[in-house]
């Protein structure tokens, strides 16, 4: 435990911060489909890697249960994510979100 | 559990009739479910005046955690406004066997629908159910409107809905503040809701609330947009129904519920209810007389008259109060027996526009009588039903305020001028094109008439016997004020 | 009880002729609607000795019965019986309406024999009938006002009888309005007098008022305000014009309506209420100088109308000036003796006019009439009757109640009597002028008229005769002090008029003036005679030039315009006034603003719908400054 408690807690924030900010512009500002789900891949183990430290620093392991519930919500939600873009790509032939704008005014 | 019999015996018929294919079945159905509620009400009248002026009560629980109950009644008040409705639907459902084509079984059903929603607003002693109800006679009216009504039916009956609709909720709005206040454990019902404890600003915004929805319903100036052209556009069942009945829903709402749970803000703000009123009263009448449309004339001066009402439920003694309850009555009836001569009008000769009119009066001498008859209870003239509600109704408000009186009093000019002029253009003179071939009314025809004669003549010769009813429950509404 | 009859006999005849008006045939319809009145008439005559002879002690004080029937209308404090009185003016008003009416009636069997409205017209008379009864047996404020408005209608009813004319129904509908304006005036002061008083009944009102000092303000704006609807209805200015318009209808009408009876509902209701006008010297001031100015303003306008029957009517609205002259001067007993002996020759004169007029086939200019009296010599003989009377020459009966009226406004004023007295010398001038243009001379009118004319049928003539013997013979109910025999009239009515006049309103002249103004006034009228059968009585057509201006002669002629001047003021202000509210307020405004908030809706809505973009990329973004947002806000609050 002492090892990981060298490094200080601010790096992990700004690391998993910068990690975090990076997958929010990805999901953003990409438009292929495939590479927004990455980004919130990106998001989520941003988070997961901030729950696990503060965990280690605080001596709850709370935390790292937590990053587990997340770890399974992430996976089937990528599931999710995958097979509906698959199904976009059958139908339109095209994994540009900007191809999906029927619902509007 | 006569009310409650009131209330669900149209409904329950309604919904029979609304199933039913055959048109004449449908019909006869309802015209005789509609005499056999009659029979009922006035079984309720002799109750009430000669064995027991108990107030018919009759409750159950609903949501009694919430404090809602079922909980009906009639008082005096309620009482002679559920005789109105039920001997005005009668005439209204004959006269809608008569209008332009056979109305399918859907229109007769709608209109039991709006009978019993009436009958359960003038009954309902539970706060929740009285909103409920309200707002329960406004769909058949949107759809009697919508679907058969005249030019820009749609439009116009929207905003009716809409405008009525939003007073509605601000009306609900200030049931549930009251209801928050009554002493725990909250209730809806109506002892509960008038010894809610309110403090002198919650009341001025509860009064404001209710005081806008009633005014939007009745309608007092200057809510009243809505109504000539909803008047006009409707069926002149539909006219009937909402100029007869439904516009007493807000007087009613104003005496039961808004007088005894806001009481001070009521004294407060009398002075500017009662200014709008009497604003309306001339405001109505003056615009009245220059109108070329039958129907129209006849909202404008109707607006006029419920004005006259209005001031009467502000003028807080019990002359006023007693005039405003026998106006209601009799502007229910002589309001129906117009409406319903201009429908024979408008359909002989297909027009309501008065400067096509002229000279029916040699034609049809039966319809000229009756016709004249509804005008001159219109206009208030004395042993007619209006001069007992007039008076009673102005010299309430002298009581209260010798201007408003005088300014109000104007109606009496007023009214003469636009209904001799308006009977005048259209029933004197000799004929032109359009009513060359007008026939005069048959006996089942002028037969509908008769009840509303009788009525107007009645009320008129000897009120005592419909005054004596409800001057306890006026009295004691003037009692919460104290 | 007998009361109760009497009035349910006319109405009794209206419901009857009114229900089968086209079934019945015309004999049937006649006899029930004269004898209606009749009956009437003969019953009033037992009230009159039953009441006479009834002990004292059944009376309440003052010789008055009241009697009530039930409850009409009760709230709170507000008690209004259905309640009579019979007193000594019930009683001669009672006499005088169904007397004259019977007689009037009874005419019309043989005016209105060709008209094919004929049980109609019956049936509304006997409901007029009805209501004049109801009027003047009421035994309060509100049961009187039921008659009022009642008389009102009928008298729409009748002056559009023919309503297949519109100039006839507006006619109609301007009396109606008319009377309307005056009705508001009296239904304010019943209020002002139930909340001053507590009650609305006559006794118990007239009780308590004579415990107020006079001039009280309250008394005082009681009684304008009363007097504002006897101005309505007695057609006193300013609002008279209706009465000429009103000739509109059938001649019986004018003759029964706006001659004997409804017109005189002003001056009954001011005598009744005398308690409270004793106690009002201003308002009395004002009914006065009113009735002063009115009686010789329509004097000067009748001088100048060639209709007959328009010159009848603006006599009746100057002899009703002189009753409320009267009535202001304090004397009562005038005002009503005038009452009575105008119903007489006026009704009388009015049947006359409606001879010719049936006689001339329509006809109603004078200057087409002339030497009728050849052709019709009862008319012209009864006309002559009437004329007499009505111009104030002794002995018929408008002599001795004329001079009594101006002998009390010299008490009270001799400037008042001046005018006064200048109104009856036109009064004499303009009926004599209408006399001899019409019945002397040489027939002016053509051919055809001249053939048709001839007397009218027994039925029309018998009621001429009577009332021309009431007209002459009129005067012996109310002979002054100096003839030796005390006013029967006068003490007839005492018992109602003492409680009141005893608070010295009535001025007491001296013999000698009496006679020296009689003397005068009379003299003055035979000069006027004079001048009338010189001008107009040797058959010539009217002279061309004339002795005032041309200017002032157009204007007069033209009723000085009154009626254009109302139009013009009241009726195109209120025709404006409803287009603007309804344009510029109600469209344009309130509606406006009632769309608006619609509108506003719909427009909004139009605006924020483009957030809709479909872009899912856009979404995303603002899901993420929403987040943002509610961090934000949480750690700020």
């Amino acid at each position: 435990m002492s090892t990981l408690t060298t490094i200080p807690i601010e790096q992990y924030l700004i690391f998993c911060s910068a990690l975090f900010c990076i997958g929010v512009i990805g999901v953003l500002i990409k438009r292929n489909a495939l590479v927004i789900l990455m980004s919130i891949e990106l998001m989520i183990n941003s988070i997961n890697l901030l729950l696990a430290a503060f965990s280690a620093y605080s001596g709850d392991p709370a935390g790292q249960i937590f990053v587990f519930f997340i770890m399974v919500v992430a996976a089937a939600e990528v599931a999710i994510g995958l097979s509906i873009v698959v199904l976009i790509y059958r139908t339109t032939h095209s994994i540009d979100i900007d191809v999906l704008n029927k619902l509007k005014w | 559990m006569l009310t409650i019999l009131l209330i669900l015996f149209p409904l329950a018929l309604s919904l029979i009739i609304f199933f039913t294919k055959e048109k004449r079945a449908a019909r006869a159905g309802a015209l005789a479910g509609a005499l056999v509620e009659l029979g009922i009400a006035v079984t309720a009248f002799i109750r009430f005046r000669y064995v027991c002026r108990c107030e018919l009560l009759a409750s159950a629980d609903w949501f009694s955690e919430m404090g809602i109950s079922l909980k009906f009644g009639m008082d005096g008040i309620g009482l002679l406004l559920v005789l109105l409705t039920t001997v005005l639907t009668p005439v209204i459902l004959f006269s809608a066997s008569r209008e332009k084509g056979e109305r399918p079984p859907a229109f007769y059903a709608l209109v039991l629908l709006m009978e019993s929603a009436l009958v359960g607003v003038f009954t309902s002693f539970d706060g929740l159910i009285f909103y409920v109800f309200w707002e329960l006679a406004l769909i058949p009216a949107w759809f009697i409107c919508a679907l058969w009504g005249g030019d820009d039916r749609i439009r116009i009956t929207f905003k009716f809905f809409l405008y009525t609709f939003t007073g509605s909720l601000l009306m609900l709005a200030a049931l549930v503040w009251v209801y928050v206040r009554t002493p725990a454990p909250h209730s809806f019902d109506f002892q509960w809701m008038y010894a809610a404890a309110l403090s002198p600003r919650e009341q001025a915004w509860v009064f404001a609330a209710f005081f806008v929805a009633f005014a939007v319903k009745i309608p007092v100036f200057p809510f009243h947009t809505w109504q000539p052209d909803t008047y006009a556009t409707a069926p002149p069942s539909g006219s009937m129904l909402l100029a007869g009945i439904m516009l007493k829903m807000g007087v009613f709402g104003m005496i039961r519920w808004m007088l005894p749970i806001c009481p001070d803000a009521v004294r407060l703000f009398t002075p500017w209810a009662m200014g709008l009123a009497v604003t309306g009263i001339v405001y109505g009448s003056v615009i009245a007389i220059r109108q070329d449309d039958l129907k129209r004339l006849i909202a404008w001066s109707s607006i006029a008259h419920v004005g006259l009402i209005t001031a009467g439920v502000f003028a807080l003694n019990i002359q006023a109060l007693q005039g405003s309850v026998i106006q209601m009555v009799s502007h229910g009836i002589n309001i129906t027996g117009l409406f319903l001569a201009v429908m024979f009008i408008e359909h002989r000769t297909g027009t309501r526009s008065i400067a096509q009119l002229g000279g029916i009066a040699r034609q049809a001498p039966r319809l000229a009588f009756l016709f004249m008859l509804m005008v001159l209870g219109s206009i208030a003239l004395p042993l007619t039903n209006g001069f007992v509600g007039e008076f009673l109704l102005l010299i309430g408000l002298w009581e209260y305020s010798t201007v408003a009186a005088a300014v109000a009093g104007l109606t009496v000019i007023f009214s003469a001028v636009y209904m001799l002029w308006m009977y005048q253009r259209t029933m004197l003179g000799d004929a032109v094109p359009a009513t060359e071939n007008f026939a005069d009314l048959s006996w089942r025809e002028a037969s509908l008439f008769i009840p509303l004669a009788v009525l107007v003549l009645w009320i008129g010769v000897a009120p005592g016997m419909f005054l004596d009813i409800s001057v306890q429950d006026a009295v004691q509404v003037l009692n919460y004020l104290k | 009880m007998i009361l109760l009859i009497i009035l349910m006999l006319p109405l009794a005849g209206f419901l009857v002729l009114g229900g089968g008006f086209r079934s019945i045939p015309k004999r049937v319809g006649a006899v029930i609607g004269t004898n209606t009145i009749l009956g009437a008439f003969l019953l009033s005559i037992a009230l009159f000795y039953f009441h006479q002879h009834l002990s004292p002690s059944m009376h309440q004080p003052k010789g008055s019965f009241v009697f009530s029937l039930f409850e009409w209308i009760q709230a709170g404090n507000l008690r209004i019986p259905f309640e009579f009185i019979v007193d000594p003016l019930t009683l001669l008003m009672l006499l005088v309406v169904t007397g004259v009416g019977y007689l009037i009636h009874l005419y019309s069997v043989g005016y209105m024999n060709d008209d094919p409205g004929f049980n109609r017209f019956f049936a509304y008379m006997n409901l007029f009938v009805f209501f004049m009864l109801l009027l003047v047996t009421a035994g309060s404020f509100p049961i009187m006002f039921i008659g009022w408005e009642g008389v009102g209608l009928c008298s729409y009813l009748l002056i559009g009888f023919w309503f297949r004319n519109q100039e006839y129904n507006n006619a109609a509908k301007k009396a109606f309005i008319m009377n309307r304006i005056g009705d508001l005036g009296f239904l304010v002061g019943m209020f002002l007098i139930y909340t001053t008083f507590g009650s609305l009944s006559f006794l118990p009102v007239f009780a308590k008022a004579g415990a107020m000092p006079a001039g009280t303000p309250v008394l005082t704006a009681i009684t304008l305000l009363l007097f504002v609807g006897a101005v309505g209805k007695s057609a006193q200015i300013p609002l008279y014009t209706w009465l000429p318009d009103a000739m509109a209808g059938p001649t019986p009408v004018s003759a029964l309506i706006h001659a004997a009876t409804m017109v005189t509902a002003g001056v009954y209701m001011v005598a009744r209420s005398g308690a409270l006008y004793a106690l009002a010297p201003f308002t009395l001031t004002v009914i006065a100088v009113t009735g002063i100015a009115t009686a010789l303003f329509a004097a000067v306008i009748a001088l100048f109308q060639n209709d007959i029957k328009k010159i009848l009517a603006y006599s009746t609205i100057s002899q009703l000036g002189y009753m409320f002259a009267a009535l202001g001067a304090g004397g009562f007993t005038g005002a009503v003796f005038h009452l009575t002996t105008h119903a007489f020759f006026k009704a009388l004169l009015f049947l006359g006019a409606g001879s010719v007029i049936h006689a001339m086939g329509g006809e109603q200019d004078i200057r087409r009439m002339g030497g009728l009296r050849k052709k019709m010599p009862i008319t012209a003989f009864t006309f002559l009757a009437g004329t007499l009377a009505l111009a104030g020459l002794p002995p018929l009966s408008g002599f001795f109640s004329k001079d009594e009226i101006l002998l009390a406004l010299f008490g009270r004023s001799p400037l008042m009597w001046g005018f006064a007295a200048a109104g009856a010398l036109l009064s004499a001038l303009y009926m004599f002028r209408m006399l001899f243009l019409a019945f002397f001379g040489r027939f002016r009118g053509t051919d055809e008229q001249d053939h048709h004319l001839h007397e009218s049928p027994g039925v029309m003539t018998f009621p001429l005769v009577i009332l021309a013997l009431a007209a002459v013979a009129g005067g012996l109910l109310n002979l002054p002090g100096w003839t030796g025999t005390e006013g029967k009239l006068a003490g007839f009515l005492d018992p109602v008029f003492s409680v009141f006049t005893s608070s010295s309103v009535t001025h007491h002249l001296s013999p000698s003036t009496e006679w020296i103004l009689m003397g005068v006034t009379l003299a003055a009228i035979v000069a006027m005679i004079a001048i009338a059968w010189r001008r107009y009585g040797r058959g010539e057509e009217e002279p061309a030039t004339e002795v005032t201006p041309g200017a002032l002669r157009r204007l007069a002629e033209e009723k000085f315009r009154i009626d254009e001047l109302y139009d013009r003021v009241v009726i195109r202000l209120l025709l404006w006034l409803s287009r603007f509210l309804h344009d510029t307020i109600d469209r344009r405004g309130i509606d406006r603003a009632v769309n608006g908030a619609g509108a506003a809706v719909v427009r909004a809505g139009n605006t924020f719908r483009f957030i809709q973009t479909g872009n899912v990329g856009f979404y995303m973004f603002i899901m993420i400054l929403g987040i943002l947002a509610i961090l934000v806000t949480n750690i700020l609050l």
